[in-house]
């Protein structure tokens, strides 16, 4: 067996076990339960699916400018999606895959190697595509023919592009602005891709016809005006999607090439790249100069040294960027209402409820269970109540300061609004923060990504009770006697998780 | 401790009676699996045990671990820090923790960052740390509150020998000062040349005690290393078993 094909299947199950591991929170046992609830999952997901695009099953080529618009933007956003995530795998393999040193000390071809693993993180990309669109496509099919499954191929010819754009990105920005830097501004930069379309919509549709609603901006006239004519490269997504073979086979042959053109040119750099990576990773940061130590208590010494070192956490810099992108277009549309009143303003309430509740998760997280010296803390001279309360009041100033602003802006124009807004923000960040608390386990920071497979149920507890609190503030603003049926249900699924929690049992 | 009790799966410390005395540096040696980190980790508060009691200096640490911790201090093989803070940043946070006057702490994180050669790294993070500097520091946090009692779990993993020197200087210094020391190690010379008494620990139970005199003693030997006493001994355990 070449070493090629050997380290194809090396990847391959370390892909495979890695995905298991996602899906199982690391426990063997559990693999039949969580093939079944995929199955029931994905089984579910054709509901939503079938609401969201069953109503275009019936489109057919040669398409109007308004559809083909939103069709293309669709499968743009897609993509959009899919080069974040690559992004992300691609940082990851420089800087966290521990068997850099291994496989570059090893005999083996390193451009072979190196070719392998580019089109790993491809088949990744693609694989996990092919998966979250499988619902949908579904519905096409069943709604509209079989001429649809074509759009399976579309989705495997933008994960490859998006896989090879990744890797020419993240080399580049390497090339530009050196290891030390290219961690940092990746993650940001994949942040800000993942959201960004959705949000530019967003901000042009407030700007220009005053709703939040991004199918305002994809139908409207003016997005007609500037779209290319139908015989247009632009178009050969969405022709491809709706079963055109030939546009099909050639936007396939086009992402092939470019994803072996980044093999060749990338594949022979990618050692020095990952070389320089783990150089800087034990190059050492020079911290703030020396200053006196400072007063305060115990609690205190806690609270400074948590604050430090989120405000040094590079995780959290762009998950608070991209929270804060979410905010942009509620902001603005705030900043729009001034002058025009609009009934439509009770809409940033529950947006900005649930990016608390968001956010506070992460915190919590961060600052609970991520301690990275936690038989230090454990064996401070403090009970553990103290240390628990230090982290909590830690998790909830921050979010006080992120979204202060945000709610004082409100008082100005809507004194009654902000104050729900303010309780939302206050109750969906303590829950949050107290799903984490129950489901605490001890992790290193440095594991953040993997926090979401420690448990599923706290999970997906945190985000039903951050789309709970959402709702009823939004509802308490609208139809207050529902709020308090919306309240009850997301006060049930707080109590049934705390139920359910190990640290109760 | 008296009768200090674990079980796991099977018995991990078995009714285990060990004093150390102020002044004294305790060596605790055993074969893997033993029982040597759980017995250290019970003394140190991080594990509850089944049985059993340990008094610090006269404070029951298990009806008032607070008061306990407040004069012990935890080193454990994998260094406890944080990779993004500085080294003096975290002998802050750590005085800050053990309640330490500002004015006094700043002076001792600096001599003792000196001493164990970090001086020139005070001020850079620790992300770029080797496994040895990592542990010089996470030393530093646990000297930085001048306690009493000093626990240590394989302190020595890690370090080269001039650090590795540097660190016993400091632990001989604080023994001297009236500080007890219990040291688990695998490294039986240096348990051989530092330690004042040597508890040999197997399958959870101390199946001898004492200085090197006296275990030669025991075993009818007068002249073996104890790399031969702690082989002999441990293999008698394990035949027995």
């Amino acid at each position: 067996m070449s070493s090629a094909t050997w380290f194809a299947r090396h990847e391959l199950r370390l892909a495979w076990r890695e995905w298991l591991a996602m899906m199982t929170g690391g426990r063997r046992k559990r693999t039949r339960v969580a093939v079944i609830g995929l199955i029931v999952f994905a089984a579910l997901m054709h509901l939503p699916a079938w609401a969201v695009i069953g109503r275009f099953a019936d489109l057919h080529a040669p398409l109007d400018k308004g559809s083909a618009i939103v069709l293309t933007s669709t499968i743009f956003l897609a993509f959009a999606l899919m080069l974040s995530q690559a992004i992300e795998s691609v940082t990851r393999v420089f800087y966290a895959r521990a068997d850099l040193d291994l496989i570059m000390s090893s005999p083996a071809k390193l451009a072979n190697v190196f070719s392998i693993r580019i089109a790993a993180i491809a088949l990744s990309v693609s694989g996990m595509a092919l998966v979250l669109s499988t619902p949908f496509v579904d519905v096409l099919v069943l709604e509209g023919g079989a001429r649809w499954f074509a759009a399976f191929g579309v989705v495997v010819a933008v994960g490859l592009a998006a896989a090879a754009l990744a890797i020419a990105v993240t080399i580049a920005l390497f090339r530009l602005i050196g290891p030390a830097r290219t961690r940092l501004i990746a993650q940001i930069l994949a942040a800000i891709i993942g959201a960004g379309f959705v949000i530019a919509l967003q901000i042009a549709a407030i700007l220009s016809y005053g709703t939040l609603s991004r199918f305002a901006v994809l139908t409207s006239d003016a997005a007609a005006a500037y779209a290319p004519e139908a015989c247009s490269v632009v178009w050969w997504p969405a022709r491809a999607a709706l079963g055109d073979v030939g546009t099909l086979l050639l936007l396939l042959a086009a992402s092939l090439v470019m994803l072996g053109v980044v093999m060749t040119i990338f594949a022979p750099r990618f050692a020095d790249t990952a070389a320089s990576a783990s150089a800087h990773a034990v190059a050492s940061r020079q911290g703030r100069g020396a200053r006196a130590f400072r007063k305060g208590s115990r609690q205190q010494a806690l609270r400074r040294k948590e604050f430090l070192l989120l405000a040094r956490d590079p995780w959290l810099m762009s998950q608070t960027l991209m929270q804060l992108l979410y905010l942009v277009p509620p902001a603005l549309f705030l900043w729009r209402s001034f002058s025009d009143s609009s009934t439509a303003l009770a809409l940033i309430t529950p947006v900005i409820v649930m990016a608390a509740g968001q956010l506070a998760g992460g915190l919590a997280w961060l600052t609970i269970s991520g301690e990275d010296a936690a038989d230090l803390v454990a064996t401070a001279p403090l009970s553990p109540t103290s240390v628990i309360r230090a982290k909590i009041e830690v998790v909830l100033i921050t979010i006080a300061g992120v979204f202060t602003p945000l709610v004082a802006a409100l008082a100005i124009l809507n004194p009654p609004q902000a104050a729900v807004t303010a309780c939302g923000v206050l109750i969906g960040a303590t829950s949050a923060t107290a799903i984490q608390l129950w489901f605490r386990v001890q992790a290193k920071r440095s594991q953040f990504r993997r926090r979401q497979t420690s448990s599923r149920l706290a999970t997906f507890a945190e985000a039903f009770t951050s789309i709970g609190w959402a709702a009823t503030a939004a509802l308490t603003l609208a139809m207050p006697k529902v709020a308090i049926v919306s309240g009850a249900m997301t006060v049930a699924i707080l109590a049934a998780t705390w139920k359910l929690s190990p640290r109760r049992a | 401790m008296r009768g200090l009790t674990k079980r796991f799966d099977r018995l991990a410390v078995d009714a285990l009676d060990l004093t150390v005395d102020a002044g004294e540096f305790y060596a605790l040696v055993g074969p893997n699996g033993a029982g040597k980190t759980t017995t250290l980790r019970m003394v140190a508060g991080l594990l509850e045990p089944d049985a059993g009691s340990v008094s610090i200096f006269g404070v029951d640490a298990l009806a008032d671990p607070v008061a306990a911790k407040q004069v012990m201090a935890w080193v454990s093989d994998e260094p406890m820090i944080y990779d993004k803070l500085t080294p003096l940043e975290y002998l802050e946070f750590v005085a800050g923790l053990w309640g330490i006057e500002p004015k006094v702490s700043q002076v001792s994180a600096h001599e003792l960052l000196a001493s164990l050669g970090l001086g020139p790294h005070m001020n850079e993070r620790c992300e770029g740390f080797s496994k040895g500097m990592r542990q010089k520091v996470a030393l530093a946090g646990a000297l930085v509150h001048d306690p009493r009692l000093i626990i240590l779990d394989e302190p020595l993993t890690g370090l080269d020998a001039v650090s590795a020197r540097h660190v016993k200087g400091l632990l001989g210094e604080r023994v001297r000062a009236g500080c007890a020391v219990i040291m688990t190690t695998h490294i039986l010379e240096v348990a051989e040349r530092m330690a004042d008494r040597i508890g040999v620990i197997s399958s959870g139970r101390l199946v001898a005690e004492g200085t090197l005199t006296e275990l030669r003693q025991q075993n009818g030997h007068t002249d073996t290393s104890l790399e031969d006493l702690f082989i002999a001994l441990v293999d008698v355990k394990a035949e027995a078993a």
